[in-house]
């Protein structure tokens, strides 16, 4: 049929000439009739440069004031995180400030524990009360009795409290449930941690191999920053990932392993370039020991071996690990994030550390850097703690786990358990981290909780966790507050402020400013001799001769750059024992454990069960913002990715909700069913952070399935005590009606 | 690699326009029809007059181009329910929109007026003219005005009825993201429609025999026109590529199959088409029955293809 | 009027999906919960394990032949300063032809009664500023400018690129495009 508007077009056209004139007359006549620009209206009488918080990485952000409200938020361009953009989480500040179901007041439990049921009391009742409790605890068991559990910029108000207390207890599920397997296998590898943000150089790389890491779900915004620019220059991915993940989506290379099998593959590639000596030689000979070593127990780690672990053809293990070492040294093998998946996960982290290393990436461009930053000095005159605590009881007693850096936040859970550790933990302070979803294996939480004298939450939502306090503070959030000086050590040395945008709404106080009144009340005022949070930071901006008022507009302060590249002259220091990168590694040895990573294929998930994978969506920062309405309305809920042709054999359909039922029993859900191409079939994945059950969060509450639920069981890390997650199985279970 | 994707995730949710558009529902199905129903009885009440050359002796005939315009009020009254911006309304009359056939429409549906009332004028009897309170000698005057330039006056009715009639129809035809609507036949598709609906509203009033003989007749021409019509439609669907087979989909095998067979098809068209034609040859007395299913079957066919192609967006299409 | 010609042009290589364009969009214009003018479209081509992903950006086209604005009674849709397609919310009766004229779905009833859409964010364009959209998107995907400046970014990357619109056959001739 023929396109009748064009027809009608064409005929019309003909009236255009004699009614043109009369239509523009009439408008002329009739008046009013511009056809002005229409301006939403929501840029700000004020702009305030801050620091985001939506989740760790403190971009720079410029908050947008209008009569009193934010409007908006974007990217700071003068920060060198954020670069003037951000990710949507960034955007989503006004959805938390605005968050109907904040804490408002402070919180008494009234019922039993874990009833949720509160009352809300004066601030000087509250801290009256908390004080009380932790003097409590201080004189019968010893201030090393409380411990705090703390992730996030605020909570270094309350670390200091609580070493001015007495105790140094303080543990963050990002650690020991995080980074700190790839810290540790960096650390024993180069002597040095990879640290936040991590110190790669994906801009500049050319080749780039993600295990794991889903960059661009996974939204860390100067990465996906960097990993965009590296790609719009030509950079070629390799995506090691039993899911096509949105990485994968633009990878030459997508290998889709069989979970838990990397190491095998790490090796397998290793086999290649060490045989085919296709590793940087002359680096090697200058910054490694252990290759010699590292050839010989190598040798029968062929691709061939290799494959029947991983399910990757021994080809393309060959031509892929030719392909890595083909770019070196910006060839970056991306160290991962969050790395607790099967308990050797310090040890896969080591084998990729050992990987970059052959291609020579650590202090390359386009590979690691080495960074700097700036100095600022700290507040003159606060005395120096006076009690050396103990140290930490984050360890089952007569357990070691020698290389761990970091307090085990799951061990000062454990350590609730009375007798089962040094020393009995008898009170806990939990500053913004949801302990319920954070930790695997939930309900020993609530055990724990069980034999405690006192929890005190901090926090800005009714987060699970504080439906188990004794005590709840609504702290002001991140736009209404100050915080310290962030100094973060990066590619260009720079400092960079967090100061409040509007006042604090309800009756939230800043973490700074409850930290000081509890020490008020336990007479350790003169640990905090600053008037509040503004003062301190001013002072010590002005003690480190900064401009107070040019931060106060700009938010960051960016000083010249100083080398940080081999290639801009930097001599590369490795803390090692040895000086050097160390590819067999002695202290392993003399820990009796591997001195070079060793394989263990993975149980089997029982015919019928799946293994649980999890991992991020780009527009929530774990549970932490799944109750933000602004940021739910791109996505509301999370899904159950099953392979498709899996579901078609099951009779499931996509979109319809099933259950999660784990290999313990735990149940999760109910779920949306996506059934997907994308993803192997022995394996489901979830988006973690879902599935709340406090009843404060009137929005996320029930949506989707909360994976930590079904996190029964755990693979603990010999090296460093992490706990590997993705050893769970699940079956799916439909719901009948 | 495939060329089509296997997954579509998209974030879009508008109200209304996903998962698939609805934005039109009763309220403009009731003015399309409408719309054709008062095109038809204007033409046919002016071609009645102008097929006996003289004017009507029925009270209804003499009536209807009053009635016509009280249902055009009406379906005037459905398109402003549906706007969403109701106090803007005078807005389609401060401009002309050339390119636009809902300006046509709203300008063309001003014209009706005068030309019905031109027509009513020369139809109605003088006496109840002469009734008129105030404007009687007025409306003597335009009377005797229309009466003298009757056939002026009755092609007029018949050009302004057509322009009603085949608006309703390139409405939706020149909508052509709407793929399903993206067809030339629409236009006299509904007028046709809008004859047929009208001659069944006539046939319903008491008309003498000769009117509702040479009425009869012509519905029985525009229900096979509108037959044809739609025939060609479906042809045109079937055979055209890959969007008018899409397109076509929804009326052959989709959701709106069974709707569009059933009320369209069979009991708006064949049935009374069957029993027209019976009432033709075996002189059966009329029954009411007909002219009803006629004016369903009209009402249907804008329903159905207003809802059906609200559906038939370019998203369906790779 | 000037003889500029904004267009977008979406990098679907660099796109992650993330979504921060459509909520600065949402925040920057203040659209209404629960509707919004730009949203990500996700294709997966193939079988496992050979799949391949399209990911895109999408909002209106600013057609230079559009279909909502021939379709739009009362001149409330109408062509802006280079090519830019608006609604003059004192023009809207909210009749919707509009709406169904247009082949991307890319227009929606406000609740405040007029019909909305992207607006290419040419109150900020004005000022020199580029969309909400663009400025936010942290793997750059985004390219906004003047496709009749030979030197602009935009005409650049589509002289030197590979670059479709959706759905050419409409006719419509869309203004966004996006590079393979
Ligand atoms: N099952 C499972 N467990 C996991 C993971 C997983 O993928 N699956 N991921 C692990 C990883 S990688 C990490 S890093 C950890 C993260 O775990 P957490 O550090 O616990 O992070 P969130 O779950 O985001 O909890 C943050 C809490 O802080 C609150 N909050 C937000 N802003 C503020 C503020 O300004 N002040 C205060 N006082 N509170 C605030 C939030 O409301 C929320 O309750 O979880 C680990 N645990
Ligand atoms: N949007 C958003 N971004 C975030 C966060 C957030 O909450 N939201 N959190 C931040 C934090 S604290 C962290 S730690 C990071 C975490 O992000 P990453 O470190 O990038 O990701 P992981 O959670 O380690 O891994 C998830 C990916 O690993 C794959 N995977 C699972 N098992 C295996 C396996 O056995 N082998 C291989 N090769 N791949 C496997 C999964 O399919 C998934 O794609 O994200 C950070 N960025
Ligand atoms: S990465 Fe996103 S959420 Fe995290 S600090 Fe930056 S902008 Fe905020
Ligand atoms: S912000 Fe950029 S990367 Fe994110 S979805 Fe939009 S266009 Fe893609
Ligand atoms: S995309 Fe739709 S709304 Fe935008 S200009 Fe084209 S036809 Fe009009
Ligand atoms: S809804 Fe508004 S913009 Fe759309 S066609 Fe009608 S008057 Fe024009
Ligand atoms: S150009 Fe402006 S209005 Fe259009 S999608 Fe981008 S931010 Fe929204
Ligand atoms: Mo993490």
């Amino acid at each position: 049929m023929p396109l009748t508007r064009r027809d009608f077009l064409k005929i019309s056209s003909a009236a255009v000439g004699a009614t043109a004139l009369a239509s523009g007359l009439t408008s002329k006549i009739w008046g009013l009739d511009g056809d002005p620009v229409a301006n939403p209206g929501t840029d700000g009488d004020t702009v305030v440069p801050t620091l985001c918080e939506l989740c760790f990485w403190k971009c720079g952000v410029l908050a947008h004031v209008k009569h009193g409200h934010v409007t908006k938020i974007v990217g700071n361009p003068a920060h060198p995180l954020s670069l003037g953009h951000l990710c949507p989480r960034g955007t989503g500040g006004v959805g938390l400030l605005y968050d109907p179901d904040r804490l408002k007041k402070p919180l008494i439990r009234r019922g039993p524990r874990g009833s949720q049921h509160f009352e809300e009391v004066s601030w000087d009742e509250a801290l009256d009360f908390t004080a009380k409790k932790l003097l409590e605890i201080k004189e019968k068991h010893g201030p090393e009795a409380v411990a705090l559990f703390s992730h996030g910029f605020g909570g270094s108000f309350f670390k200091h409290l609580l070493n001015a207390y007495g105790s140094d207890n303080v543990g963050a599920p990002s650690y020991a449930q995080c980074r700190g397997g790839r810290e540790v296998g960096f650390q024993l590898t180069f002597g040095a941690p990879v640290g936040s943000p991590e110190t790669i150089d994906l801009e500049n790389s050319r080749v780039i191999t993600l295990i794991g890491s889903h960059l661009g779900e996974n939204m860390h915004n100067t990465q996906v920053q960097e990993f965009a620019t590296a790609i719009s220059r030509g950079a070629q991915l390799v995506v090691v990932d039993p899911r096509f993940s949105t990485a994968a989506g633009k990878a030459k290379y997508w290998l889709p392993i069989k979970p838990g099998t990397d190491i095998a593959l790490l090796l397998a590639w290793m086999h290649v370039i060490v045989q085919e000596k296709l590793y940087d030689r002359d680096y090697l000979e200058q910054y490694a020991t252990g290759l010699e070593e590292l050839t010989a127990y190598l040798l029968d780690k062929t691709p061939e071996w290799a494959a029947v672990e991983t399910g990757i053809a021994p080809e393309l293990i060959v031509e892929t690990g030719r392909f890595i070492a083909g770019a070196r040294p910006a060839s970056l093998i991306h160290p991962g994030r969050h790395t607790a998946w099967y308990g050797d996960d310090a040890q896969r982290a080591r084998a990729m550390a050992m990987l970059n290393a052959l291609v020579g990436s650590y202090g390359r461009r386009g590979g690691f850097y080495l960074p700097t930053k700036l100095g600022v000095p700290k507040y003159p005159g606060v005395p120096a703690y006076a009690h050396k605590p103990k140290p930490a009881p984050d360890k089952p007693k007569g357990v070691a786990y020698p290389f761990a850096d970091e307090t085990l936040a799951h061990g000062l859970r454990d350590a609730s358990f009375p007798g089962t550790a040094a020393y009995d933990i008898k009170g806990w302070i939990v500053y913004g981290t949801n302990l319920m979803q954070a930790l695997p294996e939930p309900r020993k939480t609530i055990a724990a909780m069980e034999h405690l004298d006192f929890i005190l939450a901090i926090d800005v939502l009714p987060a699970e966790i504080t439906g188990y306090a004794d005590v709840v503070f609504p702290e002001a959030t991140y736009l209404e507050r100050w915080d310290d000086v962030a100094v973060t050590p990066y590619k260009e040395p720079y400092i960079a402020i967090r100061q409040p945008v509007v006042a604090p709404m309800f009756d939230s106080k800043p973490g700074s400013w409850i930290a000081k009144e509890l020490a008020k009340r336990m007479n350790l005022a003169e640990f905090f001799p600053w008037e509040d949070a503004g003062a301190m930071v001013k002072k010590r901006l002005e003690a480190g001769g900064f401009d107070v008022a040019k931060l106060k507009k700009v938010g960051v302060h960016v000083a010249p750059h100083k080398p940080v590249f081999i290639e801009e002259g930097l001599e590369p220091a490795f803390p090692t024992p040895s000086k050097k990168i160390e590819l067999w590694s002695k202290q392993l040895a003399d820990a009796g454990l591997d001195p070079l990573p060793k394989y263990t294929p993975p149980e089997e998930p029982p015919a019928g069960q799946f293994r649980l994978l999890m991992g991020r969506t780009p527009t929530h920062t774990f549970g932490r913002t799944t109750n933000n309405r602004f940021l739910s309305e791109v996505f509301s809920e999370n899904e159950l990715w099953l392979n498709a042709a899996i579901a078609q054999e099951r009779g499931l359909q996509n979109g319809e909700r099933v259950w999660l039922v784990n290999q313990d029993g735990a149940k999760s859900g109910p779920v949306r069913l996506k059934a997907t191409q994308r993803i192997r079939t022995d394996c489901v994945f979830l988006v973690h952070g879902y599935g709340h059950k406090s009843n404060g969060l009137r929005f996320a509450k029930g949506r989707g399935a909360d994976d930590a639920a079904l996190m029964t069981r755990v693979r603990i890390d010999p090296l460093m005590g992490g706990t590997g997650m993705n050893v769970n199985f699940v079956q799916i279970e439909k719901v009948t009606a | 690699m495939h060329r089509l994707p296997v997954e579509t995730v998209t974030t879009r949710l508008n109200h209304a326009i996903d998962p698939s558009l609805h934005i039109w529902g009763w309220e403009i199905t009731l003015y399309l029809f409408l719309g054709g129903l008062v095109a038809g009885l204007l033409i046919l009440t002016a071609a009645l007059e102008l097929t006996r050359r003289q004017r009507p002796t029925s009270a209804a005939l003499q009536w209807m181009p009053l009635v016509a315009l009280g249902l055009l009020s009406a379906g005037m009254g459905t398109l402003f329910l549906d706007l969403e911006f109701k106090l803007h309304v005078y807005r389609f009359y401060l401009a002309f929109r050339p390119h636009s056939p809902m300006s046509w429409g709203a300008w063309i549906l001003l014209l009706v007026y005068p030309a019905g009332l031109l027509l009513a004028l020369g139809s109605l009897p003088e006496t109840t003219l002469r009734r008129v309170p105030l404007l009687g000698r007025l409306a003597l005057r335009i009377a005797a005005w229309s009466q003298q330039n009757r056939s002026l006056v009755l092609w007029t009715t018949i050009a302004v009825g057509a322009g009603l009639g085949v608006y309703t129809g390139l409405l939706l035809g020149t909508l052509t993201a709407r793929i399903q609507w993206n067809s030339a036949v629409l236009g006299p598709l509904f007028l046709t429609s809008g004859l047929s609906t009208g001659a069944a509203f006539l046939l319903l009033c008491k008309l003498d025999a000769v009117e509702r003989a040479l009425l009869l007749r012509w519905d029985l021409a525009a229900i096979l026109v509108e037959l044809l019509l739609i025939a060609a439609m479906l042809l045109g669907f079937a055979s055209g590529g890959a969007s008018a087979q899409l397109a076509g989909a929804a009326l052959l095998g989709g959701p709106w199959t069974a709707a569009f067979w059933s009320l369209v098809v069979v009991t708006g068209l064949l049935v009374p088409l069957a029993m027209e034609l019976l009432e033709l040859r075996r002189h059966l007395p009329l029954v009411a029955l007909t002219p009803a299913l006629v004016l369903v079957g009209g009402l249907a066919l804008r329903a159905i293809l207003l809802a059906a192609g609200q559906d038939s967006g370019y998203r369906l299409l790779p | 009027m000037s003889s500029k010609r904004y267009v977008m042009v979406v990098d679907t290589r660099l796109c992650v999906g993330c979504k921060a364009c459509v909520l600065a969009c949402k925040s920057e214009n203040n659209v209404p919960d629960g509707y919004c003018r730009d949203w990500i479209v996700e294709d997966i081509f193939g079988i496992f394990p050979n799949l391949r992903a399209e990911i895109r950006s999408e909002r209106c086209n600013h057609c230079s032949g559009a279909p909502c604005v021939d379709a739009c009674p009362t001149g409330a849709s109408h062509v802006s300063e280079g090519g830019v397609v608006l609604v003059s919310h004192h023009k809207c009766t909210g009749c919707k032809a509009c709406i169904a004229a247009c082949p991307y779905d890319a227009r929606y009833v406000h609740p405040d009664g007029y019909v909305d859409k992207c607006t290419f964010c040419l109150h900020r364009v004005q000022r020199g500023e580029l969309p909400a959209c663009v400025g936010i998107c942290p793997t750059r995907t985004l390219h906004f400018g003047d496709a009749n400046d030979p030197s602009s970014e935009v005409a650049q990357l589509l002289r030197t690129r590979r670059a479709k619109v959706n759905h050419p056959e409409t006719g419509a001739e869309p203004n966004v495009f996006f590079l393979t």
